[in-house]
């Protein structure tokens, strides 16, 4: 029998169907990535819009959310090729190796050749699709099934038009960052589906940087994945910056597996989008791996964010740590909804996760739901939540020194940030997300 | 006219009358010591002198150099040169030392309408200050007192103080928590900045600081007002008989 309850479509629903219907002839690929394309969509419509019915989506229904379905973005024209050339802004002082995608698509002119380092192969995900249609690039045989069944994933899979894919080979040092662009160009209200995948061999290091943006005055919307397998011993930091514009939707997938001995720090820093979605399934798969996942969101006005990961440790002797911080003005609504599970053979385990949201005002909400599913019993687990306004004594210590009550809230609410931004490892990267902070602060009324 | 004048103060807190007509003048250049037993509501005072909230002011008035200091923010009557030296000194995570002292001074200076202080000069000023108080460099890199111990709060207070060259230093209960090397280093700190210019408020429980602090006029603060006012030898007084005469019958 089917326990599912088959809903109504809404309107987003039967344009997102329609969209699929329209667009698959020009999607890249043959006829078995075709395949598992209608194999995804299909997902995607048994599933429907996540909705709060759904423990995953509680707090971000994207019934209520996602109004309409944006057709999907043209193939960028010069205009919107010039706003990408100019775009990643909030890390523009750092030198990095830029691959540019606008409205979706790569744009070769715009990027920076990276196969000539040493060890660094990189093509696009249309060009590798057109070229081989060797199947799915999006499970390799070792990889977990982590976030499979989720229907935004689904929908970026059956819709996804480019990306990068990177590999770095065994023992490689990329001497600088990969920065990944995204814009929009805001010459319509598309919608734009990217999906990337970096490969990191075994002992390779390597730091990659997304920034996603946009213009302010269209409502677009902008899904985009990644896959990440982190090999043995290898080192990976990834610093995703999401500036989309004001009224954009955004929704993010981090799919990131982590081998022996592997180290994989991520940070998100979020400051745009009406609604933001970034969802982590990371699974620590070999031995002694440690990851370190943290974020922080800067938000005012009606924006909504939600952080929502699941930390698989599937093998023992792995350390993880997490750190959300979110400051929240006017009546801007956080959600974090944090996972850990610790499996059987797990032992040795040491996770903690912390959230943390400061209220700028009486009307701004956080909703944190930190989880522990622990199946090991040597194990060394913990997570704390707390949300609440400005400490009024250590402003008043500020004051009492001279320093204007705006200076004061400033210097307090960088150093709530600044917390989470010290994971960062690369100089340069948390200058300029510090900076970003100042700014945003400066912007504060 | 005097710096400070304290004219009838009265003050509730959580509906409870702490502060109950106190009257209060400090002229420049004088040193005056309050002495009370615990809650008579000393640190009530100063903080109402620096402008903290959470006290209502029921009655009375506070005139700095002529200005009514009640009705200004706390930063502002910083600026005007008013300084307290916490009895509790804050940790700010996050915040480093010297983020923190520049901030302060450049703050002042600004509202002043003074240059902001060059980099080495300002370097210059706080190595100095911390030179003279024992404060070793290593501390100015953490941040505002975390990890500082309790001694360590108390001389970066002082060092805060000597660095903004406040008109008025009310310092409350400075020498609680200090051992007697450090409370020498802190007096010694704090008799450098003696000058005919300066006043200051000494808050304190205990006699002993006094013999390294000599003040001008000795206070007594209790059932919400100045009890008693003397010469020094008032606070070896106290120290010899204890507040039992300044308190509630049975308290
Ligand atoms: N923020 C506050 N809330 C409630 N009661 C307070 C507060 N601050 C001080 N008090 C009360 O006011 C009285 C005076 O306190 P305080 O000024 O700290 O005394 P002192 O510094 O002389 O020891 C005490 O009874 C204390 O409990
Ligand atoms: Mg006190």
């Amino acid at each position: 029998m089917n326990a599912e309850v088959k809903q109504i479509k809404t309107a987003a629903e039967s344009a997102l169907a329609a969209n699929f219907a329209a667009s698959k002839s020009r999607l890249p690929g043959g006829p078995q990535t075709a395949g598992e394309r209608e194999q995804a969509f299909k997902l995607f419509e048994r599933r429907g819009l996540p909705h709060r019915r759904i423990e995953e989506w509680k707090h971000t229904d994207l019934r209520v959310l996602m109004r309409d379905a944006k057709p999907l973005a043209a193939p960028p024209d010069a205009a919107a090729k010039d706003r990408a050339k100019h775009s990643g802004g909030l890390v523009s002082g750092v030198p990095m190796h830029r691959l540019v995608f606008a409205d979706g698509a790569f744009v070769p002119e715009l990027s920076d050749a990276v196969d000539f380092l040493a060890g660094v192969t990189m093509v696009s995900l249309a060009d590798m699709l057109a070229r081989n249609d060797a199947g799915s690039a999006f499970a390799p045989p070792e990889a977990p099934q982590a976030g499979g069944d989720d229907a935004a994933l689904a929908l970026n899979t059956a819709m996804m038009t480019d990306g990068a894919v990177i590999r770095i080979a065994k023992g490689t040092v990329v001497d600088k960052p990969i920065h990944l662009v995204f814009s929009h160009s805001g010459s319509a209200a598309t919608a734009t589906f990217t999906r990337s995948q970096m490969i990191v061999e075994a002992g390779a290091k390597v730091t990659l940087v997304e920034s996603h943006e946009g213009a302010d005055d269209v409502d677009y919307q902008v899904s985009t994945a990644l896959n990440l397998v982190v090999g043995d011993r290898a080192e990976v930091n990834r610093v995703k910056v999401g500036a989309e514009g004001a009224r954009a939707l955004h929704i993010a997938t981090l799919i990131a597996d982590v081998g022996e001995g592997a180290q994989l720090r991520d940070f998100i820093f979020n400051i745009g989008s009406a609604v933001t979605r970034n969802q982590l399934f990371v699974t620590c798969s070999g031995k002694n791996a440690n990851v370190m996942l943290a974020g922080a969101s800067l938000q005012r006005g009606t924006q909504h964010a939600d952080t929502t990961l699941v930390l698989d440790h599937a093998v023992g002797g792995c350390t993880s740590r997490e750190v959300f911080k979110a400051v929240l003005d006017d009546e801007s609504r956080n959600v974090f909804q944090g996972k850990i599970v610790v499996r059987q053979n797990a032992q040795k385990t040491d996770a903690r996760m912390m959230t943390r949201a400061l209220l700028l005002s009486d009307d701004a909400e956080a909703d944190s739901k930190p989880e522990l599913e622990i199946f090991a019993d040597d194990v060394q687990c913990g997570h704390g939540a707390t949300a609440g306004a400005l400490d009024e004594n250590l402003k008043f210590y500020l004051m009492a020194r001279g320093i204007p009550e705006h200076e004061a809230e400033a210097l307090l609410i960088q150093s709530f940030v600044g917390d989470a931004i010290e994971t960062i490892a690369h100089d340069g990267l948390r200058d300029a997300l510090m900076f970003a902070t100042v700014r945003w602060l400066g912007a504060r009324v | 006219m005097a710096m400070l004048e304290i004219k009838n103060l009265s003050v509730v807190v959580d509906s409870r009358q702490i502060l109950n007509g106190l009257n209060l003048t400090v002229n420049k250049g004088e040193v005056h010591a309050i002495m009370g037993p615990n809650g008579a509501g000393k640190s009530t005072l100063a903080h109402v002198l620096s402008g903290k909230a959470g006290y209502e002011v029921t009655g009375g008035e506070v005139l700095f150099e002529g200005k009514n200091l009640l009705e200004l923010p706390a930063d502002e009557r910083a600026a005007m040169g008013v300084f307290l030296a916490f009895q509790y000194p804050l940790e700010i995570p996050g915040v480093a030392t010297m983020t923190f002292l520049r901030t302060a001074l450049n703050s002042q200076r600004k509202k002043r309408g003074e240059p902001e202080l060059t980099t080495p000069d300002f370097m210059k000023r706080v190595r100095d200050g911390a030179a003279k108080l024992g404060i070793a460099q290593e501390m100015l890199r953490r941040p505002v007192n975390v990890g500082f111990s309790g001694g360590e709060k108390k001389r970066n207070e002082v060092l805060q103080m000597a660095l903004l060259e406040p008109k008025l230093c009310v310092l409350d209960e400075t020498d609680s928590g200090l051992d007697i090397d450090a409370l020498k280093i802190v007096a010694e700190g704090v008799n450098q900045l003696r000058s005919p210019e300066r006043g200051f408020v000494v808050i304190t429980h205990y006699q002993r600081l006094l013999d390294y602090i000599v003040p001008d006029i000795v206070h007594v603060l209790a059932k919400g007002r100045i009890a008693k006012t003397g010469g020094k030898e008032l606070a070896l007084e106290l120290e010899a008989n204890g507040y039992a005469a300044f308190q509630d019958e049975a308290a």
